[in-house]
């Protein structure tokens, strides 16, 4: 059997000393009641035979598609020693670093996660990550919640749909009072976000860039949080960070983040990574791991996870979150992606998704019919509003190998003929203008 | 060692992209961007490589070193999983593209995989419907307990309460009062569960019963049926925690049991890697009538024979995850059930209870076994003897580490002093188990002679024993 390294001899001897005849007489106290009505598997089979298996579906997938589809998940460009370096078995194959002497590696790679994930958003603290940014951002509301001991929670409708749908599943059962304001035309309506925030709010939930690929600045809406006593929770994009304003300049007191785009690809939704900062303030509300530097007895510098009286291995059901497997090498590949990247290198490449966009739009709204959904800055996504459903638009261009965005009538009603499109550094300026042309024949 | 911070040189360039044409002035108003450059360090690529490397010698893993790290079941991971999970028509996929309407047939396979997948996990454990989204085992849980709710719910009833047996998986107390319940603890009897206690616990406010099986002492919950009739009769729901569930496969399914709600470990029973500490893949199992409050989306096949994204369940939880979960880890465990197959699984099983016992029997004079008889997968010991020597589990943890043994669970369960949590797993030879027992016992027969060299303890690793108490106090959680 494979993986099974005994051989029968060893097995009798271990059965001896153990004084019973046979394994089956290890199961004994299974009642024969509790044994199994079946269990109707298939046969067993070689490696090559799985990997044959497995080429076979994966080759059913078309991943060949030029493909403007972010929708708040991006390819990006990965670094090969990304892969290289988190592969290695001593990282792979290690657990939650419970002994700190014999786990040195992980904590300090984290502690160093840690470090670079806090200067990206400007914040005082990260912690060791939680599972991927819908948790995070429910993560962060729970932090204020828990803080504020208040119940209402406003959230912008310019928060990605998918998060703000896992909101509503985690809080079903637990009688808070969630306000959704509604967005104009894919902006923030700044003014009734700042009429919802009242002195009995707990947290306001905003994300920059904006599903619709839009710009903000939540500074004076936060200065207005603040005054009220609410935390402001703001969601961003980690990679487009290195260019843009950052959470800790808006005057966020939580900031989270999808971190797909530091490394991680895309992989059918996971394993992703969630990002959760705050500030010092707010350190003993944090979930999940956090890695600290401190000495050892010979006074050398070492690494531990800290402020442990947090979690739910200590403080059973009074613990800030259940977590407890996070996604340790989902982190571990973000700081090899910041590292080998560099300020420069990452700024270049927000930047060169940035020029592609804008190179886009610029030349997709002399289309007749075609406009943007709104004239406010953005990055490397962007809305525009076409003269018919998008999807069918989308479903013309994918038959020629384009996949042109995300339709945001999906889950704006009212937005059926609006199409997100976001470009990475991947694109080549060739692409840009086939997917213009293509477009156009299409409407 | 230096943090990689401490090696950063200013202009010193990575491997950025290729230079843009444009300055950011020409694409993003200036009140809107970043003032500064992220404070990330200025290295080359060796620089990194190297880094990673020499941090990745300070760690032991599986790979490395034997871990008998007791409930997390740190078994081989077969390499060619990997390769599984690096396919790139798997790991380029945009999780989007089958939820656009006319798109399904770019992502047949994968969807293939997600529907292959739960169903083969539901024929292990019995249970009627599966879905693969929680991301990891206490995930699962809350998944679990929000299922639970939900059903309850549905029955036009308040219930608010958990039952937790002492004996349970860790994480089940956070995850029932994450979900909004209130946590009733309940004590063992002789390391079990105590029906009698249970039912005395159990009313109409009581929404489920969380049961770890075989518990974390390793024990198999013999009056299993007797509870089952206990949970039923006042129509809770009574949950199984598949952290253990390594133990049993092919020799009881929870389904046919009569367990209601199960969550699985994929890093535990089906050998994908843990990653130190993540990324896990946490399933969850349901019975029949539970099966409509299960998250959306959810995979359907059809007639002729396509896979389709199904949301239409207005019973469902809602999204527990953004997707579909960590694609990439299931489809691992999906390639190891399919490599172990049937039998494969049960050896599993068989050999993991093996081993178990093996040590156990090789240790029972030498450290004290409070619940000493014929364990599952997994026993605890407890060096109270020792430790009114001076001699502490975490002393006896630190040697072993200077014997190149990851150390056991440490104090865990809560409910045994000084308690050594031991789960060898399938997949250790005997050879690496004598050697862990002569090992062991060595620093046990060391200790009662000079209890300072194992107080002292670690020495051969890369740092000796940390200061926690300063780490809270003074919290250095960045570089400066």
């Amino acid at each position: 059997m494979p993986y099974i390294p005994h051989t029968p001899a060893e097995q009798e001897r271990m059965l001896q000393t153990i004084g019973v005849p046979d394994i089956n007489a290890l199961f004994a106290e299974i009642p024969q009641e509790l044994r199994p009505k079946r269990f109707d598997l298939p046969d067993g089979q070689d490696e090559h035979q799985v990997l044959h298996r497995l080429e076979h579906l994966a080759a059913k997938n078309n991943i060949h598609l030029v493909s403007f589809l972010g929708a708040g998940f991006y390819d990006h460009a990965i670094p090969s020693a990304v892969d290289y370096l988190t592969s290695r078995g001593e990282f792979a194959t290690a657990y939650t670093p419970y002994q700190p002497e014999a786990s040195q590696g992980s904590l300090q790679a984290i502690f160093e996660y840690q470090t670079a994930i806090s200067r990206l958003l400007e914040m005082d603290f990260a912690n060791a990550s939680v599972y991927d940014g819908g948790t995070a951002l429910y993560e962060a509301m729970m932090m204020a919640v828990r803080q504020t001991k208040r119940r209402k929670v406003v959230v912008d409708e310019c928060v990605n749909p998918i998060y703000r749908r896992m909101l509503d599943c985690y809080t079903s059962n637990l009688h808070l009072d969630m306000v959704v304001v509604p967005h104009a035309r894919g902006t923030s309506n700044m003014a009734a976000l700042q009429a919802a925030v009242d002195g009995r709010t707990a947290a306001l939930i905003v994300q920059n860039p904006n599903f619709f690929g839009v710009l903000e600045d939540f500074a004076s809406l936060f200065d207005h949080g603040r005054a009220q006593g609410a935390l402001n929770i703001i969601s961003t994009y980690p990679l487009m960070q290195a260019i843009l304003k950052t959470p800790g300049a808006m005057g966020a007191d939580i900031a989270t983040a999808e971190g797909q785009s530091l490394g991680l690809p895309l992989c059918f939704g996971g394993p992703y990574l969630g990002v959760m900062t705050c500030t010092k303030a707010l350190i003993r509300q944090m979930p999940g791991r956090i890695v600290g530097r401190t000495t050892d007895n010979q006074g050398r510098d070492g690494f531990v996870l800290t402020l442990q009286a947090r979690e739910q291995h200590i403080r059973r059901q009074k613990a800030t979150s259940n977590i407890c497997s996070n996604q340790a090498l989902c982190a571990m590949r973000a700081i090899a992606f910041l590292c080998l990247m560099g300020p420069q290198g990452l700024a270049d490449a927000a930047l060169r998704c940035a020029e592609m966009a804008h190179a886009a739009a610029r030349r997709m709204v002399k289309l007749p019919g075609v406009s943007l959904l709104n004239q406010r800055p953005f990055a490397n996504e962007f809305a525009v509003t076409l003269p018919k459903p998008a999807y069918q638009v989308i479903h013309r261009l994918t038959q020629r190998g384009f996949l042109p965005g995300f339709p945001l009538g999906r889950y704006y009603p009212g937005l059926e003929n609006v199409l997100l499109i976001a470009c990475t550094e991947k694109h080549r300026r060739e692409e840009i203008g086939i997917l213009v042309e293509m477009l156009g024949g299409a409407l | 060692m230096k943090t990689i911070f401490a090696n950063s040189v200013p202009g010193r360039p990575g491997v950025g992209p290729g230079k843009p044409t444009k300055d950011l002035t020409g694409l993003i108003p200036m009140e809107l961007a970043r003032a500064e450059p992220p404070g990330l360090p200025e290295v080359g690529e060796l620089d990194v490589v190297r880094h990673l490397s020499r941090l990745s010698r300070l760690n032991f893993g599986v790979d490395s070193h034997f871990y008998p790290l007791g409930s997390c079941t740190m078994k081989y991971n077969p390499k060619f999983m990997e390769q599984v999970a690096a396919l790139p028509g798997f790991c380029r996929l945009h999780p989007l593209i089958p939820q656009l309407r006319g798109a399904g047939h770019f992502a047949q396979g994968a969807l293939e995989v997600i529907y292959e997948t739960e169903r083969l996990l539901g024929e292990i454990t019995g249970m009627a419907g599966f879905t693969l989204h929680p991301m990891a085992g206490s995930h699962g849980e809350l998944t679990g307990a929000m299922i639970i709710a939900a059903y309850h719910k549905d029955k036009g009833r308040t219930r608010t309460k958990v039952i937790v047996p002492d004996s349970a998986h860790g994480t089940n107390p956070a995850s029932a009062a994450i979900a909004g319940f209130d946590v009733i603890s309940l004590e063992s009897k002789d390391g079990i569960i105590d029906p009698q206690a249970l039912e005395n616990a159990l009313d109409e406010d009581v929404a489920a019963v969380m049961m770890t099986c075989p518990n974390t002492l390793g024990l198999f919950e013999r009056n299993l049926p007797r509870i089952v009739e206990l949970v039923r009769s006042v129509d809770a729901l009574l949950y199984y925690d598949g952290a253990n569930l390594n133990a049993i496969m092919g020799k009881m399914r929870v389904g046919d049991a009569g367990f209601d709600v199960v969550h699985l470990n994929l890093h535990k029973t089906f050998g994908t890697p843990h990653g130190g500490g993540g990324p896990g893949s946490g399933p969850v199992g349901v019975c029949t009538r539970l099966v409509d409050f299960l998250p959306v989306s959810r995979v359907v096949k059809l007639e002729d024979g396509q896979f389709f994204l199904d949301y239409d369940y207005p019973k469902s939880i809602g999204y527990v995850a953004p997707f579909y979960g960590n694609f990439g880890v299931y489809l691992k465990a999906y390639a190891y059930i399919l490599r172990l197959g049937r039998n494969g699984l049960i050896r599993v099983s068989e050999n993991a209870v093996l081993a178990a016992n093996y040590l156990r029997k090789r240790l029972e004079d030498a450290l004290d076994i409070p619940c000493n008889r014929i364990c599952m997968h997994e026993f605890v010991a407890s060096a109270v003897r020792q430790a009114a020597q001076g001699v502490r589990a975490l002393d006896i943890a630190k040697a072993l580490l200077d014997q190149g043994h990851h150390a056991p669970t440490v104090y865990f369960p809560l409910i045994i002093k000084e308690a050594l949590m031991i789960e060898p797993t399938e997949t250790e030879n005997l050879t690496t188990l004598d050697q862990f027992v002569d090992d062991l016992i060595e620093i046990l027969e060391r200790g009662a002679s000079n209890p300072a060299s194992i107080q002292a303890a670690p020495l051969n690793t890369p740092v000796s024993r940390l200061d926690e108490t300063k780490a809270a106090r003074n919290l250095e959680l960045t570089d400066l």
